[in-house]
């Protein structure tokens, strides 16, 4: 990497000592010198800035950072155009020329490597003896797959638990924010949608976030049943539901994020995250974006206090797709 | 004298232990070639070196649990709010720690300016061919970089645990649950059992702050340890030629320069930071799994991945009782796999093609090389196709376009954009090359129109100066095909046989398409090519195996 250079005397003067223009060379001193004054001052400022500008609250925050940051901002800069000054102004300008040589060693450097490699090897008997080799070798494998089997406990295997969710028939659809129960009466102005969960689960975070359900009211004649488990025209929608109240997976079928608007008008439920578009009236069926699957669709009913409850769990995992859920009914 | 005799004791200090006076000597007199271009790369190191020491700062109080607490902080919407840990304490840095907000968002700003700097960086290198033998294994490195990089940032981006980077991770993890035969395992694991649980957070904190910013480190100092021993390329000038190094030493020169550099770049990271607001993730909430809010985007540097999901047709299929979820594995792992593995494999694809097997110090004007340029902007059409997909409702929302038509609209864009990128771009290389060629046979129009003693008027030109000829000439001719001819030949060389060497004769053709080479002096266009095609293959002129046709380029010829 170094090449051979200064042997014996000291090597002349390479770079001149002065910038060419003196008088200017002065006025850039002063330049210099102002820009990193200022840029101490700045500095102090930042202290002063930290001792006296508190924080706490939305204002606070507002002023210690515009402070702090101002002042900050302000000594970098300075030290930055202060440099550059110097160096254009103050450092007289060289240009200076370096032989390449090629990266290839010489061939003799080859070779003597080589032999050197090749003693090595020989005296290390690594290749006469392959007993030795070998069960080296033997012995590393183990060792190469012990990592993996030490990071087995990173996590329980799926088994089914994808497939399935908390619902179970009888729980009390809750609505989510307010942790209430909700009647068919209630829910009585079409076109609305709230988002609900399993009566007992809402707190817990692993549990919605498959068994989340939004359930839409509306107008008779609205929804398109289908007849029986058939799907008609590509999709299904089972009577499984109260008073025009449908209830859908909120988990979007692509990669999962929650289903979280709608549109009135048209009745589409619309993933904001990659805009895969579910027909609400037509069983969630896909009219657009990259989910493939309908929403699946959660059979209600009311329970003897007219609250609204599962009668009975998903039919099919929800949620995104995975390669052990296979032919599960779509 | 005392500050001279206190460094030259130091100085002794140390000589009398490491033996450094004649190695550090040599590198302080290493010469560095200047060009603007070159400072992208230096970005990304002092981008780097900021993240590291605002990262540090911010983990003093970071609090990398996803256990619940109520939120009892200063920001008065959120109390009362069940929150992780993390979330919670990214609120306490951001309001409750003096300067805290400041090195979060100059953190997060840093971050953004890395990967910005790494593609702007990677693209320099590419378009002036600076990948080329020797520095093949730099390229490598940085593409290993740019991925960890990636990585990193979104692990990092995902830790403060609020509602927009808690959606970023249920895609990830619908994302890798829809990997072939391994996908829910891979979840399973990653996640320590069902989304979300209690682990990512913490698992992806110490990835974060300890593996992979250790291996971005010890990856960049071998990638800045090989730019040094294989001493910096520079672009073609006066007196540059492929066997020299032409610039001003690192001491003083580059050093002050490059320090004058590291504080813009903090400058502008602190500027940005004082009066740009970035990630406020209190006005975003506490992740929770139920809700999600429209116009949701990662950071620039996903958007190309994000736009790649969006753009996809739903095509999944049940084949063998087993979910093949191509609309979604084939976003993550394609778009990815096209561009990285092809920017890995694309130098020694080259090489093969061309079999030019020289080193290659001086860099190449993108217009010298149409082809490799083309190939550069179509993969950058494909990728900005992707990344403005990735924002679809935002341009449908600001544009008033329907939204499926933006989704639409980038469905055949992808194809449509690339293609004419492609086209256009090798149209202007080549006439650019035609333009270069014009200025060194004929000179500089000068605009004084002479009459001749015959009548005849005629526009004076002057020769280019020299300077700007040692730019213009700086184009070398590609190595013929080892046949000497094409492989049409009686008997075809070796590597260029079978169907294999067709290929390669055939993309040989495309790869060096270039104008001819210039004539040196003015008499204008007498070598017609037999095909009378004006811009076929400038290697045609050149006796076979020849390796040089510009200035300083003699060196390192094929020596295999």
């Amino acid at each position: 990497m170094l090449p051979d250079r200064d042997e014996g005397q000291p090597p002349a003067r390479e770079l001149p000592a002065d910038p060419p223009d003196l008088p200017r060379a002065k006025r850039a001193e002063r330049l210099v010198a102002a820009c990193f004054i200022i840029a101490m001052l700045a500095g102090f400022g930042f202290l002063v800035a930290y001792g006296t500008i508190g924080v706490g609250s939305l204002n606070a925050v507002l002023h210690s950072n515009l402070a702090l940051g101002g002042s900050l901002s302000l000594v970098m800069l300075m030290l930055g155009i202060g440099a550059v000054i110097w160096v254009r102004h103050l450092m007289p300008t060289v240009e200076r020329t370096e032989e390449r040589h090629p990266m290839r060693s010489t061939p003799a450097e080859r070779e003597a490597f080589k032999e050197t490699f090749q003693e090595g090897a020989d005296t290390s008997q690594f290749v006469k003896r392959p007993l030795v080799r070998r069960s080296l070798i033997a012995a590393t494998v183990p060792l190469a797959v012990a990592p993996i089997f030490l990071l087995r406990d990173l996590g329980p295997l799926p088994g089914t638990s994808l497939a399935t969710t908390v619902w179970r028939k009888g729980l009390r659809l809750m609505v989510y924010g307010t942790g209430r129960p909700l009647t068919a009466a209630e829910f009585s102005s079409p076109g609305s949608i709230i988002t609900v969960g399993p009566e007992g689960y809402l707190d817990n975070d692993d549990d919605m976030a498959k068994a989340a359900v939004i359930i839409i009211k509306f107008r008779p004649g609205e929804v398109h049943y289908s007849e029986g488990n058939t799907p008609v025209g590509g999709y299904t929608v089972r009577n499984w539901t109260v008073n025009n109240i449908v209830a859908y997976s909120k988990i979007c079928t692509h990669v999962g994020c929650p289903a979280a608007l709608y549109e009135q008008t048209t009745h589409h439920i619309l993933c904001p995250c990659h805009q895969s578009t579910f027909d609400a009236t037509r069983g969630a069926k896909v009219i657009f974006g990259p989910a493939s699957r309908p929403l699946p669709q959660l059979p209600i009913g009311v329970d003897s206090q007219g609250f609204l409850i599962a009668t009975g769990p998903f039919d099919q995992p929800v949620g995104p797709s995975y390669w052990e859920r296979g032919g599960s009914p779509s | 004298m005392s500050v001279e005799r206190a460094l030259e004791e130091t100085g002794n200090w140390l000589d009398d232990r490491l033996h450094g006076a004649r190695g550090v000597r040599v590198l302080l007199r290493k010469v560095f070639p200047d060009h603007w271009s070159f400072l992208l790369g230096e970005i990304i190191l002092y981008s780097f070196i900021i993240l590291l020491l605002t990262g540090t700062f911010l983990t003093l109080w970071f609090q990398p649990s996803m256990t619940d607490v109520i939120y009892h902080g200063s920001y008065i919407p959120l109390r009362g709010v069940r929150m992780s840990e993390a979330y919670a304490s990214t609120l306490k840095i951001s309001f409750d720690v003096r300067g805290g907000l400041l090195i979060r968002q100059i953190h997060h700003w840093a971050a953004d300016l890395f990967m910005a700097a790494i593609f702007a960086h990677m693209i320099r290198i590419f378009f002036t061919g600076a990948y080329r033998k020797p520095r093949e294994i730099n390229w490598l490195i940085g593409i290993v970089l740019l991925t960890l990089g990636l990585l990193e940032g979104l692990f990092g981006y995902s830790l403060p645990d609020d509602l927009l980077s808690g959606a970023g991770l249920r895609i990830t993890e619908g994302v890798l649950q829809s990997i072939p035969i391994v996908g829910s395992y891979l979840a399973y694991f990653l996640f320590g059992g069902p989304f979300p649980g209690n682990q990512i957070i913490p698992r992806m904190y110490i990835l974060h702050v300890l593996l992979i910013p250790g291996l971005i480190l010890a990856l960049v100092t071998v990638h800045l340890f090989l730019m040094f021993h294989q001493k910096h390329t520079q672009m073609p000038g006066k007196g540059r030629t492929n066997t020299n190094v032409v610039g001003a030493p690192m001491y003083p020169y580059f050093m002050a320069k490059t320090g004058a550099f590291f504080f813009f770049t903090f400058a502008a990271l602190a500027l940005a930071a004082t009066f740009t607001q970035i990630n406020p993730i209190w006005l975003y909430g506490p992740y929770n799994p139920v809700a999600m809010s429209a116009g949701s985007q990662p950071d620039f540097y996903m958007g190309w991945l994000e736009g790649a999901l969006r753009i996809m047709p739903p095509w999944q299929w049940v084949w063998f009782n087993h979910t093949w979820a191509f609309n979604v594995f084939i976003p993550a792992l394609v778009p990815l796999g096209l561009v990285f593995g092809g920017a890995a494999a694309w130098p020694f694809v080259e090489q093969w093609i061309t079999g030019d097997r020289r080193e290659h110090h001086l860099n190449d004007r993108p217009r010298n090389a149409p082809t490799r340029t083309a190939i550069g902007i179509t993969v950058i059409a494909f990728y900005g196709v992707l990344w403005a997909e990735g924002a679809n409702d935002i341009i449908a929302d600001h544009l008033d376009i329907p939204l499926y038509w933006v989704t639409w609209g980038a469905r055949v864009g992808i194809f449509v954009v690339p293609a004419i990128a492609y086209i256009v771009t090798k149209r202007i290389c080549l006439g650019l090359q035609l333009k270069d060629n014009h200025l060194i046979e004929h000179g500089v129009e000068t605009g004084i129109i002479r009459q001749l003693p015959g009548g005849e008027f005629i526009e004076e030109t002057r020769p280019v100066d020299e300077d700007t000829l040692a730019v213009l000439t700086s184009r070398i001719a590609h190595p013929a095909l080892p046949s000497g001819e094409t492989a049409e030949a009686e008997v075809p060389a070796p590597g260029m046989r079978g169907a294999l060497g067709k290929v390669r004769e055939r993309m040989y053709r495309v790869i060096t398409e270039s104008a001819p080479m210039p004539d040196g002096h003015g008499n204008g266009h007498g070598n017609g090519h037999g095909n009378g095609h004006a811009v076929d293959g400038g290697q045609e002129s050149l006796p076979a195996g020849a390796t040089s046709a510009g200035p300083g380029t003699d060196a390192g010829e094929d020596q295999h």
